[in-house]
């Protein structure tokens, strides 16, 4: 029984417990708990994602190679966190300003949102990080095989456990990386699992060198006298010491991997402060014992022991092997916490500046609208994670798992690092274009492909003639030394010039181009970050908030959607969930969209929703060109045409508005004019008549009579018109007290007159207590009874009262029994004046009603004309209770 | 009486077009004494047709009438040969200028703004019942 039968179930469980410790970080998080997840500590255990199982298992290697040297790896990351953390901040403030996604992303963004500069940097991350996996599923599946008690595995038999472990992280990714759309939202799970490995990965490598020096080496005092005194190469040309640094820095900044848990993952700019200390001390733990397992492997182990091994091979060979399997799952960490994390930042890349903007062209310019956005685009991610691993795996196989594996780690340093220049220039000089980016990038690339990445793969790309006399004999072309710069370090010489000439592109392409307004506005937003909010905001014209929020919702999802649009709306001081365009709403939102689907794409699709420009594959990819503006001016244009046409529709309606008010006005001037002069008319008239001499006593007494019946008339309209107009004004005050309804009834009849008029009433229906304005509701009644008086058509004029008693009303029917009133004439006759039939048998100015209808709103009930009762009739609704004053107006 | 200007035994007939009872009560009392024989129609509705069947010497036509504005019934008048030439005096209470030249427009005689002055109406309705006979 010995550790090697643990090892299949040591893997895996280790993996069910990454699996574990991700989900509950997540849901930890999800509830709002557990905040040191996210706390600078779990931060600075992320960084170590740089230490991959290249450094884990490979410094030792290099260290027996190379001696020292292996030191600068580590040093190279270290002066930037202590001496350049500050450069770090503008970073993670940029990112998150920009919400932005992935190195890529930066760059994108950075030069006007460039759809090509994105796809190329992604392009350049992919070949660079591919021979990394690779490197990572290697050691994975060489450290399995050799603990699993072979030494010198054959590829065949590593390939199924590669395989398995590449779709094991394909799906740890796809599980813990894609579950939030938006790649700022970060990932608690995936970087709680990565800081976990980060500390079993010290552990391990700590308990190996703590072994090695007491055991193997007899102790502190011993190990240092054997380290002098072995063959370890000491001297180091200062040359490659100084290249290789600062590789390993410009790779720290710009490996998508670091980009992603440095910046993107960073959920507080505060946290640089101890990952700057904090992760240098982790790296110095890291390289403590490198060179002691070194020496000790070199003098211990068979001369044709891999190096690489050590860390596993000496435990092993000294019977330790729980010791062996620590140092397993050590490496074990090391290979998944990279794969994990490149596989996710890649994938983001891949998804946002390749997949997405593709399909979006292939769409059409409905694309942001008529498709779910946000389905794709986490499909697309999942499906380039997938790629990403199984692109790796099949480099890994094409490479038949061959020692140049173990070189690939500075090569592909070299690689990514040619995103520096453009990445450094777009931070802290305005001036670079994406023509100058692009530059750079592509003569970067093409200077490191020919030096350093095509020469790795040995004969077979590079023929040996043109490795030692250059292309078609031309000596200063020849790949290890450019320009005739011989004598050098091979990387050092890639490096290098790659950089120069790089920088140089940059610069150069630069200055001759002319940056679009966009690129302005990114480069003044970049460069200035630290000194405004500077915007990169589009116009604010044509935009149409419901579009935008289609959009959004399909993007973000539409819980998310709303709340962000319902947040602005609040903001604005709207009520409710669309906000106005205003530039600082839209540059929000592109920003909010850029985090789910990349600076790029979220502007194309802004445009396409505000339908600033023509869609071409342009438009998608190269966003905010001059085309674009003069576009924008001519839609601008259409718009100020727009604009005048509503203004004048809405002037034509208020005008209209006005002509029928100025008409009701006079109708009702008209309408009290006469009210008025009618009575006068027969004052004057009669009053004239009794100044003559030779009328009879009887006559004198009539006409007298008539002028006198006349004037209270014309008291009565004015005091209406009074009663009314103050009714309306809501300017009356009511006398609230306990009234009974047969009371009112009484009090109604008594003053309007019941002559010839048979009243029928129900006694104990009547018998309730209201609490109101008595004086008011007799009022009513009155008119009402005045009304049945004066019209009712019947024979033997007829009416009745019925009461209803509701919950907290009381229903009161007064009905006649004449022919009723025309369905068209039913609400005219709550009108003001409205009086159907005769004036001479009305005798009042036809406010009854109007006044009725008013008092009864004050009471808080109403009074309707009420249908299919066989004569006149009206329903009184009151309330038992008539509310306060107080409560009415607040209530209104 | 000085306003019957041909023959005491032939009282001239003026038609009161009017709804209010106290007003219709104080023109026939006033145009009586001035030697008219004033009679009543108490609505527009049938107001033209009353008046062309037997034409009296002049109306008085008010405005605000139920059933059919005076307008409506000068138009009326105004359209049927019978009552073509009827002189028209027409009373409103409205007291607006557009009455007054709506009026006009559609053919009345005289137009006069209630209140009236009584000596006013009788001299007016004077004046167009002489016109006819001055052509």
């Amino acid at each position: 029984m010995t550790a090697q039968s643990f090892v299949v179930p040591a893997a895996l469980g280790y993996g069910a417990l990454l699996f574990a410790i991700a989900a509950l970080a997540e849901a930890r998080a999800r509830q709002g708990r557990a905040r040191w997840l996210r706390g600078p500590w779990v931060y600075t255990l992320s960084l170590s994602v740089y230490c991959t199982a290249w450094t884990f298992y490979g410094a030792v290697g290099y260290a027996a190679r190379s001696g020292l040297e292996f030191a600068t790896i580590y040093l190279g990351p270290t002066l930037v966190m202590i001496g350049w953390w500050w450069g770090l901040r503008k970073l993670v403030r940029i990112a998150r300003v920009q919400r932005i996604t992935s190195i890529a992303d930066l760059v994108s963004s950075r030069f006007g949102k460039s759809g090509p500069l994105g796809a190329g940097v992604t392009l350049l991350a992919l070949v660079g990080t591919m021979p990394y996996i690779a490197l990572q599923l290697q050691s994975l599946t060489v450290s399995f095989a050799v603990l699993g008690g072979d030494p010198r595995p054959a590829f065949e038999d590593l390939q199924a456990f590669a395989l398995w472990a590449a779709a094991g992280l394909a799906l740890f990714t796809i599980l813990f990386g894609t579950r939030a759309l938006d790649a700022s939202e970060r990932h608690h799970g995936v970087v709680t699992a990565i800081a976990v490995e980060a500390i079993v990965k010290l552990v391990a490598l700590v308990a190996v060198g703590l072994f090695v020096t007491f055991e193997v080496l007899g102790g502190p005092g011993p190990a240092m006298a054997r380290i002098s005194a072995s063959d370890l190469p000491a001297a180091v040309a200062p040359g490659r010491w100084v290249g290789i640094m600062a590789l390993a820095a410009a790779a720290f900044l710009t490996l998508p991997r670091m980009f992603h848990v440095a910046v993107v993952e960073n959920a507080d700019e505060g946290h640089l402060r101890t990952a700057s200390w904090a992760f240098p001390l982790y790296l110095f733990a890291m390289s403590l014992f490198v060179v002691p397992i070194a020496v000790a492997g070199l003098e211990a182990l068979p001369p044709d022991a891999n190096p690489d091994l050590f860390v596993l091979t000496l435990p092993m060979a000294a019977g330790r092997e729980w010791l062996a399997l620590l140092a397993f799952l050590g490496g074990f960490s090391a290979a998944t916490s990279m794969v994990i994390v490149a596989a996710l930042a890649l994938a983001t890349m891949v998804s946002n500046h390749i997949v997405v903007p593709m399909w979006l062209w292939s769409q059409g310019g409905g694309a942001a609208l008529s498709g779910d956005v946000r389905r794709t685009t986490v499909l697309s991610r999942r499906v380039a994670i997938g790629a990403v691993l199984l692109l790796g795996w099949a480099y890994w196989r094409a490479s038949d798992g061959g020692e140049a594996l173990a070189a690939i780690g500075l090569v592909s340093f070299v690689g990514v690092a040619q995103i520096l220049p453009a990445l450094l220039g777009g931070i802290f000089w305005r001036g670079g274009t994406r023509w100058g980016a692009a530059a750079g990038l592509v003569t970067g690339f093409a200077v490191w492909s020919w030096t350093l990445f095509l020469p790795s793969f040995g004969d077979g790309i590079v023929p040996a003639a043109v490795m030692v006399d250059g292309p078609f004999a031309m000596g200063w072309l020849r790949p290890t030394s450019l320009f005739g710069l011989s004598g050098m370090d091979p990387v050092v010489h890639a490096f290098v010039l790659s950089m120069l000439l790089n920088s140089f592109a940059f610069v150069a392409v630069s200055l001759v181009t002319f940056p679009t307004p966009l690129e302005r506005l990114q480069g003044a937003a970049f460069t200035g970050v630290f000194e405004s909010r500077a915007s990169g905001a589009d116009d604010a014209r044509g935009a149409d908030p419901e579009a935008l929020m289609v959009m959004a919702q399909r993007l973000l999802g539409p819980g998310r959607a709303q709340a962000f649009f319902r947040g602005w709306a609040a903001r604005q001081g709207q009520d409710g969930y669309l906000p106005d365009p205003t530039p600082e709403f839209l540059m929000a939102l592109e920003r909010e969209l850029a985090g789910s689907v990349g600076g790029a794409t979220a502007d194309a699709m802004m445009a396409q929703v505000m339908g600033r420009r023509a869609i071409s594959v342009a438009d998608l990819v190269a966003v905010a060109d001059e085309t674009a503006q003069v576009l924008e001016q001519s839609h601008a244009l259409q718009l100020k045409t727009e604009e005048a046409e509503r203004a004048a529709r809405g002037l034509r309606d208020a005008n209209a508005a006005l002509t029928r008010l100025a008409r009701q006005k006079d109708a009702f001037l008209g309408q009290i004019s006469h009210e008025l002069r009618t009575p006068m008319t027969s004052i004057r008239a009669f009053a004239d008549i009794l100044m003559s001499n030779d009328l009879s006593d009887a006559e004198r007494a009539r006409y007298a009579g008539t002028v006198h019946d006349e004037a209270m008339r014309l008291t009565r309209l004015l005091d209406d018109l009074l009663d009314l107009s103050v009714l309306e004004n809501g300017q009356v005050r009511l006398n609230l007290a306990e009234a009974r309804l047969d009371a009112v009834i009484d009090r109604a009849l008594l003053a309007a007159g019941t002559h010839g008029l048979a009243v029928r009433r129900d006694p104990v229906d009547e018998r309730v207590t209201l609490f109101t304005d008595a004086d008011r509701l007799v009022q009513v009644f009155a008119n009402l009874v005045t009304n049945v008086r004066k019209y009712c058509d019947a024979e033997s004029p007829e009416l009745r009262f019925e009461v209803r008693r509701r919950d907290a009303e009381v229903l009161v029917d007064v009905v006649d029994n004449g022919t009723g009133i025309a369905p068209a004439d039913r609400t005219v006759i709550f009108e003001k004046f409205a009086r159907l039939g005769d004036h001479a048998a009305a005798g009042g100015a036809g406010l009854g009603l109007a006044i009725s209808r008013e008092i009864m709103e004050r009471l808080g009930g109403g009074i309707a004309y009420l249908p299919g009762q066989g004569g006149t009739a009206f329903r009184v609704r009151l309330p038992r209770r008539v509310a306060p004053a107080g409560h009415r107006e607040a209530a209104e | 009486m000085m306003g019957v200007q041909d023959g005491p035994d032939r009282p001239r007939r003026v038609a009161l077009v009017e709804d209010e009872p106290n007003i219709r009560e104080a023109l026939r009392f006033i145009l009586s004494r001035a030697g008219w024989r004033p009679f009543v129609i108490g609505d527009g509705a049938t107001a033209a047709e009353r008046l062309a069947e037997d034409p009296p010497d002049a109306a008085i036509l008010d405005v605000m009438l139920p059933g059919r504005s005076g307008f409506d019934v000068l138009r009326a008048l105004r359209a049927d040969p019978a009552t073509a030439a009827l002189p028209v005096l027409m009373l409103t209470a409205r007291g607006q200028d557009k009455d007054r030249a709506l009026a006009l427009a559609l053919g009345a005689d005289d137009f006069m703004t209630k209140p009236f002055s009584n000596a006013e109406v009788v001299e007016r309705l004077d004046t167009l019942a002489r016109a006819p006979q001055a052509n």
